[in-house]
């Protein structure tokens, strides 16, 4: 059905588990968006969270950094572990949490200051740099890694909200690397971008499965198939089928991935 | 299921409006008209508003002046500083000037002490104080510039006619006023700007026309700076921590109302709130632009507090996930990003809020800062605490006093408030312009 459907050929490159979830659930108010989740992310993957709107995949990658702690009405129980570390413990701290838990948005979200301090701000709050010089070696590293630099590299002074949507998306994914973090979140990043700018960004995603555990939802199937080597399929909540990216796009062993892979239901 | 057999109904021409357009027409037109109806009515009152303001007020910026030179040598000097009355010397030596004038001029006068004092007033004590602060002018033609007497000014500014002076009336006789006449076409009478009525403090009825402004502008920029310094740090403080961290629950939400409900207090229900608390309470001195800025802070606290909330806001919520999602923390996202760009609508409620308290009357009456200030404060503290006047209880005040000349300084004191309202309202725009972001 999937013609121009590629499947990642690169195998799983570590078997070592980064983010182990256990019986997660959460609640906004009364309404239970996320029913019983368990999952072992592993480390230099990329893992695609798919689903129909509304299914909860945002919520649970929202929990992983805990950024559901800003929302007053949000409820999570359960064990989520980083690394074996218990994120949600009362010891934990979450500002350091997002340090080593990078998230990019689903809007390019660049902060209306100049493309550097885009980049230093993450760094410099945590301490990262000792003088201007590390901080300049780690803009141009994370500019980088971000595919970005030699577009900005002649207007670094320049503001980020100045680029184009594409690149301001960049942008952000290099603020997320610059804090040197070990897990990247993606939520649904490419949605707001034409189809070059997509391409730019899935290509970005590949080359980062060499230095991090890269999780990131959306919308389109065939986006997952291209970038992602696990793929955890979510249905009203809850977690219906998590496997290599291979089998649940040839073989689902669940009637509901089968019907929304297909296009029956979504 | 449409039925493929119905005949499609007939259309009319698209060349000819029908009935239900027309109608829908005619509406509109009509809200067209009564909208342009609305604005011409506004810029009216407006305009009328301006016109009456800027021609009664503006006289009040103007002076008549008597202009003489007179020399006064060293033994004239020492003769006059030797006697008893030193002042009548002074003034026996300005009336010889003067009358060497008018003679020069050919004007037939009688200045004797009582025509004199109508036409210029008291001018003895001028003389003395500028002679004994410039010795070095003495035996050299000093060119004097004295207030002409109210009655005089009035009339040339066309408020006084002949016709209503009595025969009896000690302040003005009809002949003095032919004599002015004479000695403005001879030069020795003109109409110059008045600083004094900028720069100097309240007069007594003896001389309304000495009457400034300048002591209850420094009541009102004192009062402006207590505002600023409390209602600025304590309203944005509340507000970032009411919208940022609060919990939204029963308590904020019951703390939110009352802030909008402050906010449509009648300014007087603060004044007695200030007479109570400030003052028999807490023994804080009277009419003090101290306690006047304390009171408009509580008055302008709601207002700088909804308006900081709003444009809290208005901030894009991405920007704060973007900011935790780097690892900030709650107060480094707020400080570090929301804040920055909420600035120019927190600058601009400010602006607003302290424009609302400079032009409010109503709570100064009752912390009693409509006194008669005649003396400017010595210093800054002193000038906090020593009793002063506002700008709008100075007007207030001369509104209510029976000369005329204090109506014509009220409507220049008016004038000086809708300028400095003006500059305030128009740095709040500038700053909106200049700070607006894209995102």
């Amino acid at each position: 059905m999937y013609d121009d459907t590629r499947l990642t050929e690169g195998d799983v490159a570590s078997m070592n588990t980064k983010i182990s979830a256990k019986g997660v659930d959460v609640f906004y108010g009364d309404n239970h968006a996320i029913k019983d989740v368990n999952v072992e992310i592993k480390d230099k993957t990329v893992t695609a969270f798919i689903g129909p709107s509304g299914c909860g995949k945002s919520t649970f990658l929202r929990c992983i950094n805990r950024m559901n702690d800003t929302i007053d009405v949000c409820r999570v129980t359960g064990d989520i572990r980083l690394d074996g570390e218990d994120i949600n413990d009362k010891r934990v701290d979450p500002v350091q949490l997002r340090a080593r838990v990078g998230m990019v948005f689903q809007k390019p979200n660049p902060f209306p200051k100049s493309i550097y301090d885009n980049i230093a701000y993450g760094p410099r709050i945590h301490g990262l740099a000792r003088n201007k010089a590390e901080l300049d070696e780690i803009v141009e590293k994370s500019l980088r890694r971000g595919a970005i630099w030699d577009e900005v590299k002649d207007r670094l002074n320049a503001p980020g909200t100045g680029l184009s949507g594409g690149q301001q998306q960049r942008l952000c994914i290099a603020r997320a690397v610059a804090t040197q973090p070990e897990v990247l979140l993606m939520d649904e990043p490419c949605s707001a971008l034409d189809p070059i700018a997509t391409g730019q960004v899935e290509e970005l995603i590949d080359e980062l499965r060499q230095s991090y555990s890269v999780v990131i939802v959306t919308h389109s199937m065939q986006q997952a198939a291209r970038v992602s080597q696990k793929t955890a399929f979510f249905h009203l909540g809850n977690l219906v089928e998590y496997g290599d990216t291979g089998d649940i796009f040839t073989k689902p062993e669940d009637p509901r991935t089968e019907a929304y892979i297909t296009g029956r239901i979504g | 299921m449409t039925d493929a057999t119905t005949p499609t109904p007939k259309r009319a021409s698209l060349l000819a409006v029908d009935e239900r357009t027309r109608k829908r027409n005619a509406a509109e037109a009509r809200f067209k008209i009564y909208g342009i109806v609305a604005i011409c009515v506004g810029v009216l009152s407006l305009v009328v508003l301006l016109a009456a303001i800027l021609s009664n007020g503006i006289p009040a910026f103007q002076r008549t002046v008597v202009q003489v030179p007179v020399t006064v040598t060293q033994e004239q000097y020492d003769a006059a500083e030797s006697t008893l009355f030193k002042t009548k010397e002074y003034e026996g030596l300005f009336v010889a000037a003067l009358s060497a004038e008018l003679t020069s001029a050919g004007i037939e006068a009688d200045i004797s002490s009582g025509a004199l004092e109508r036409l210029v007033g008291k001018v003895g004590n001028n003389l003395r104080q500028f002679y004994t602060a410039n010795e070095v002018q003495l035996g050299q033609e000093v060119l004097f510039e004295v207030p002409a007497a109210s009655r005089i000014d009035r009339y040339f500014k066309g408020t006084l006619a002949v016709e209503n002076i009595t025969a009896d009336n000690r302040f003005i006789q009809p002949q003095d006023l032919d004599v002015a006449e004479a000695m403005k076409d001879a030069g020795l009478m003109a109409t110059v700007f008045d600083w004094n009525f900028i720069t100097g403090v309240d007069t007594g009825v003896d001389n309304p026309g000495g009457a400034g402004i300048g002591a209850s502008v420094l009541g009102s920029l004192l009062m402006m700076f207590v505002v600023l310094f409390l209602a600025l740090p304590i309203g944005v403080a509340a507000s970032i921590y009411l919208e940022e961290f609060a919990p939204k629950n029963r308590l904020t939400d019951f703390i939110e109302v009352n802030i909008s409900n402050l906010a449509a207090v009648p300014s007087i229900v603060f004044g007695i709130l200030g007479l109570a608390v400030f003052i028999q309470y807490m023994h804080l001195p009277q009419s003090a632009p101290l306690v006047g800025g304390f009171v408009l802070t509580l008055m302008t606290l709601p207002t700088i507090i909804i308006s900081t909330r709003a444009s809290l806001k208005s901030v894009p919520p991405s920007i704060r996930d973007a900011a935790l999602g780097v690892g900030a923390s709650k107060m480094q996202a707020v400080f570090h990003h929301v804040l920055p760009l909420a600035a120019p609508g927190i600058l601009t409620g400010t602006i607003i809020g302290l424009a609302q308290a400079l032009g409010e009357t109503a709570p100064l009456l009752l912390i009693g800062m409509v006194g008669f200030v005649a003396r400017y404060p010595e210093t800054f503290l002193g000038g906090l605490e020593g009793p002063n006047s506002a700008l709008p209880a100075q007007i207030y005040n001369w509104v209510s006093r029976s000369d005329a000349v204090f109506t014509e300084k009220a409507w220049g004191g008016i004038i000086i408030l809708l300028i400095f309202l003006l500059t305030m309202n128009i740095i709040a725009i500038l700053l909106r312009r200049r700070f607006e972001r894209r995102w």
